[in-house]
């Protein structure tokens, strides 16, 4: 059994909407912001109503690595996806592809930005709601 | 400043041509850093002297600064304007979303100039501006619908700020507030009604830009020192825990509560609506600025029967303050914990301030028990405690179905100008009174304060550390000194919760990895000079000092510090003129 990292949502009813985690994404490059973060924190329809944390979760079979036309997304051993910029076109099937929403756009590459599940982002999550975990079997 | 940090790009949009336009004045944000202090210089460009407040000569300036969206706690936008409800100077500060979706929209400051002849609302993203029609919105109930259609009707979820009046601004209440991601607001001084003036209904900005840093390692680190003192110390527990409702019961025990118009500092019924109280009772969810990890807005959820049918509820989410809990709590004899939540929800549905119109209400029930204003003026009958009233009250501030609230509806120096009862009008510079009944610390902020707050130089939290008061005038230079740094947390801008993190050499260090190089001593200098400049254009807008003076009301009541006395207040506002004047004069 592989032992990759992927990102765990422990509970999104923890999350007060600090955006930590996008911007913790973002000083990955040393910049501040949101332009390459990976995770999005949304309201569910206002703020009363809480949030929703939407983040790669390391799909066994991702969809996104079936509709690259170029093999710039490949399957990662244990799950979720490895971006090759190289050979990426910027077509966005990726960004379709995927049901919950988790691969954003780098507009200014015209590439993807993808989750390399470093979990920078959980340890600035000051309420719980973010882990680094193993992607476990199905 | 790093030359590739946009923060220096400053969006113009005039509303009455439907033009907007961007310039670089990286000279005001060279020099001013951002926030208040580069949103008085382009007030001072763009404000013609004599402009009413309510009239298209107006002008709105938001600005953040260095430190939005860089850093924990650069949460804040400052508003300026000239207010309605005092004439002169108008600023507000608001938390939420607002401050980092202008900064990483890519701007460090929006003008806003003219008005428009039917309404509108308008979308702000990186590439500009749209103008929007929004005759469908105006004259809705509720800026929580208003909240909620835009939410449908704009795209950005996650990364845009929602800013709305109620009615209260478009029928012009002169403390009408604009709200932010529905729970956060510009409160104070009027910019709600300056917005309906203009025809403006909302704002909506969407920023999911970046702003690059000048050094990116020690950025880093810093961020993670910043992080960890919020999270790891007591510096911001208590934000987070009960949040500023914490400040109820303490205040009650020592007698600086201001209580059912200030007849009295303690109230009975301050268990009933304390932080503890409502937390353990009604919490229902914490949310947070853009940045923050402290999350301070605490929102309690208040489950009602509908009458109609058996096993219905509705839950509102309503959010909870110590200001408000004062202003429409204690103010007004109110210890029912839901009847005053349902009190804060309309005051919030219709986008009134809850300090001013706390205040008010509690100046109009007791010029009622006095019998200087009758039944035929208010309408309903206000009786301390008696919630269901005061809801129709404040509705009425609004709709203003008769003179009496048409006039209350200018705030309570007006009302009382016009019907008597000035002695107990809390009123401080023309802005209704915060909180706090702590000494003469607090009452000389509310009157010195340039924004007539007190968050201006915070004398309630010196009253409270000092056993003796000051002498006067070394009180004033004390709340003087206290204002003149806040000005800087204020162009920074970081949330003044957070002052305890960032102390001088914090924010020294700070901004250095952003590409600025000031030393302590540096950073105190120009945190007088943005204080100077803001008396400089108060005073250009007509401001008259000696025109300050306490209400009796806060001689009479008993504070912490015993009986407070004129002469004490006279010398204060002494020794704070001449000082006013060296400044002018140096100007």
């Amino acid at each position: 059994m592989s032992s990759a990292k992927r990102l765990e949502i422990v509970d999104s009813e923890r999350c007060v909407g600090c955006q930590l985690c996008m911007y913790a994404c973002e000083r990955r490059f040393g910049d501040a912001g949101f332009a390459r973060s990976a995770i999005l924190v949304r309201s569910v329809g206002g703020v009363e109503r809480g949030f929703t944390v939407i983040v790669c979760r390391a799909c066994r079979d991702p969809p996104c690595a079936k509709v690259c036309p170029t093999g710039a997304l490949t399957p990662r051993s244990g799950g979720g996806v490895n971006l090759n910029p190289s050979k990426c076109i910027g077509c966005g099937f990726c960004v379709e592809s995927c049901p919950i929403g988790a691969v954003f756009w780098n507009y200014e590459a015209n590439k993807p930005i993808i989750c390399t599940y470093c979990g920078y982002c959980a340890e600035f999550c000051p309420h719980g709601v973010l882990r680094l975990g193993e992607v476990r079997g199905e | 400043m790093n030359p590739t940090d946009p923060l220096s790009r400053v969006l113009y949009i005039d509303l009455e041509h439907r033009r907007f336009w961007t310039r670089d004045r990286r000279d005001l944000f060279e020099e001013w850093l951002g926030g208040t202090g580069v949103a008085i210089q382009l007030l001072k460009e763009e404000l013609p002297k004599d402009a009413d407040p309510l009239s298209p000569k107006n002008v709105i300036v938001f600005a953040v600064g260095p430190l939005t969206a860089t850093y924990p706690f650069g949460s804040k936008t400052v508003a300026v304007f000239r207010s309605p409800l005092t004439g002169n100077l108008g600023e507000s500060h608001a938390g939420g979303r607002s401050a980092t979706s202008i900064r990483l929209a890519g701007y460090g400051a929006i003008v806003i100039k003219g008005a428009s002849d039917t309404p509108i609302y308008l979308v702000v993203d990186e590439s500009g501006v749209y103008f929007r029609d929004a005759s469908a919105l105006w004259g809705i109930t509720s800026t929580l619908t208003v909240g909620r259609i835009l939410r449908e009707a704009t795209l950005g979820q996650g990364y845009r700020s929602i800013m709305r009046i109620g009615k209260a601004g478009e029928k012009l209440v002169r403390y009408a507030a604009v709200m932010t991601e529905t729970y956060r607001h510009f409160g104070r001084l009027g910019l709600g009604a300056v917005f309906g003036s203009k025809k403006l209904k909302a704002i909506v900005i969407r920023g999911g830009g970046s702003v690059p840093i000048y050094d990116k390692r020690g950025y880093r680190e810093v961020y993670k020192q910043v992080f960890e003192l919020a999270v790891k110390s007591d510096l911001m527990k208590k934000y987070h825990d009960l949040g500023t409702p914490m400040n109820v019961l303490p205040l009650n025990r020592i007698g600086a509560l201001p209580t059912r118009n200030l007849t009295s500092a303690r109230f009975d019924g301050a268990e009933k609506i304390s932080g503890e109280r409502i937390a353990g009772e009604k919490l229902g969810r914490r949310l947070a600025c853009s940045n923050c990890p402290i999350a301070c807005i605490h929102l309690a959820a208040l489950k009602e029967p509908y009458p109609d049918e058996p096993y219905f509820y509705k839950t509102t989410f309503i959010s909870y303050d110590y200001e408000p809990i004062y202003a429409l709590g204690t103010m007004l004899g109110i210890s029912d914990i839901d009847g005053l939540l349902k009190l804060l929800d309309v005051v919030e549905i219709y986008g009134l301030d809850a300090m001013s119109t706390g205040v008010c209400l509690a100046w109009a029930t007791e010029a009622l028990q006095k019998g200087i204003i009758s039944r035929r003026e208010t309408i309903v009958d206000l009786r301390w405690g008696d919630f269901e009233n005061y809801i129709k009250a404040a509705v009425n501030i609004v709709d203003q179905p008769n003179e009496f609230y048409e006039v209350l509806a200018r705030g309570v120096e007006k009302a009382s100008e016009r019907y008597g009862g000035r002695e107990f009008a809390l009123s401080f510079g023309g802005n209704e009174m915060p909180g706090y009944h702590t000494g003469y610390g607090a009452h000389i902020g509310f009157l010195i304060g340039s924004r007539h707050s007190h968050l201006d130089c915070a004398g309630y939290s010196l009253d409270q550390k000092l056993k003796e008061p000051l002498p006067p005038r070394e009180l004033v230079e004390r709340l003087i000194e206290e204002e003149s740094w806040r000005q800087i947390l204020s162009s920074l801008v970081a949330c003044f919760f957070a002052r305890g993190i960032y102390k001088p050499e914090m924010v020294v260090k700070a901004l250095k990895t952003l590409g600025y190089d000031y030393d302590v001593d540096g950073l105190k200098d120009l945190g007088r000079k943005i204080y100077e400049e803001k008396q400089r254009l108060k005073h250009e807008l007509g401001f008259k000092p000696e025109a300050l003076k306490p209400p009796e009301r806060v001689l009479e009541t008993e504070s912490p510090h015993g009986t407070l006395n004129i002469e004490y207040f006279d010398e204060a506002l002494r020794a704070y003129r001449e000082t006013l004047s060296r400044i002018i004069s140096q100007g």
